[in-house]
């Protein structure tokens, strides 16, 4: 049922934006996989099982959106995804995105399941659940992803978002699943409040 | 580096199935982009020799960015594209002295050899403006099969006082192309024509 038209790729180093040149620019990337939506057209009752098929998926965009940002999974430190839904779906169908777009991306980036772990706070990589947006939109919509710290959610500096558009993308019985990763804060952050090396308790939020 | 960069944008797009056939090999274009300081916004200037540098290295830098993306070899490059977006600060004669006289050397180099004109496109713009970059085969202009374009555009730019500087490289033509003309067996690539 996967049917991927495209996969487009977007890779952006920030010098500066009108404050000091960083010394090493903050890289930020998204990746897109441009699918035949299965459900188009129609209103189909049972989707959920098509999450199950999707997160090879999930798995695969996330790999690739980390070797596109030429950085080993350790250097990821903010995440988000998104969906846009072509014109004969309905938003439902982004939905699907979010637990294997989710989970594919924090199991590239270390995240351990509770089965694994025993459960309980730890300290560890991917805790913090992945801020998305959807919509239902024509080719080339542009949509903007929230990022936010892959350990800790309220991690103030790494507030953020990056606009992802697809030129040509989707078409009415499409959809792109959408994958965004940081390997810094905003380029200029200086607005205070929970830091990186403050991260206390492990539960994905502080 | 003359040129003051605020941002690298890179792009790749690949075509993997088109109205339902596989595309075997899958078609990859890139597109990287440059977001620069325009060093004559908001004034005339009859000198134009910084922005025609500025073009020079940026040909090569934005050219291996492509290719580098791409992850081929520069021999494997296939067609090529180049355009600029200048902010309202700036005029158009600002995205010719880029893209004309000296980023097309620098550019060739970056794909080991190009015969063909570079085909390109310029516009004013502000915040979010999308450009169509032309591509076309970099041996033989009359390939039809390459004859395509690529969408380039950066969100947050060109402000006023900027200009995004975009460069186009493919591996490939378009997707399941069949409205004959010139081949790319047929190249004789003697005149960047043909």
């Amino acid at each position: 049922m996967i049917t991927i038209r495209r996969l487009f790729t977007h890779i952006e180093d920030i010098f500066h934006e009108f404050g000091p040149v960083v010394p090493k620019p903050l890289r930020r990337g998204a990746i897109a996989a441009v699918m035949t939506n299965p459900f188009a057209g129609r209103f189909v009752p049972d989707i959920a099982p098509f999450m199950e098929e999707l997160k090879p998926v999930g798995l695969m965009l996330a790999k690739k959106l980390i070797a596109g940002l030429q950085c080993a999974a350790a250097d990821i430190q903010s995440y988000g995804k998104a969906a846009i839904v072509g014109a004969a779906g309905e938003l439902e169908h982004g939905a699907l995105w979010h637990a294997p777009g989710g989970y594919g991306m924090r199991e590239a980036l270390g995240w351990k399941s509770d089965a694994v772990t025993g459960g309980g706070a730890q300290p560890g990589n991917a805790l913090a659940i992945v801020p998305s947006t959807k919509k239902v939109a024509g080719p080339g919509a542009t949509i903007d992803v929230p990022l936010t710290h892959l350990n800790a959610s309220y991690i103030r500096s790494h507030l953020d978002a990056i606009e992802v558009r697809i030129p040509g993308a989707p078409a009415a019985d499409e959809v792109a699943y959408i994958l965004v990763m940081s390997l810094g804060p905003r380029i200029h952050e200086r607005l205070g409040g929970l830091r990186v090396d403050e991260i206390k308790r492990w539960d994905g939020q502080r | 580096m003359i040129a003051a960069i605020r941002k690298i944008v890179v792009q790749i797009d690949e075509v993997r199935t088109e109205m339902g056939r596989a595309v075997e090999p899958p078609t990859r274009r890139a597109v990287a982009m440059a977001v620069i300081a325009n060093p004559y916004a908001g004034r005339f200037s009859d000198n134009l020799d910084l922005l025609t540098s500025i073009g020079e290295e940026l040909g090569g830098l934005l050219g291996a960015k492509c290719v580098e993306a791409l992850g081929i070899q520069p021999e494997r490059a296939q067609s090529y594209g180049k355009a600029a977006i200048v902010g309202e600060g700036g005029e158009l004669e600002h995205a010719a002295a880029l893209l004309h006289p000296k980023m097309g050397a620098t550019l060739r180099q970056a794909v080991s050899h190009g015969a063909a004109l570079v085909p390109s496109a310029k516009k004013m713009g502000g915040l979010g403006t999308a450009i169509d970059v032309p591509l076309g085969h970099k041996e033989a202009a009359f390939v039809r099969s390459h004859f395509d374009a690529i969408e380039a555009r950066v969100s947050d730019a060109p402000r006023a006082n900027e200009i995004v500087v975009a460069i186009a490289v493919t591996d490939s033509g378009r997707p399941l192309p069949r409205v004959g003309g010139l081949q790319v067996h047929e190249i004789k690539g003697q005149d960047g024509l043909r």
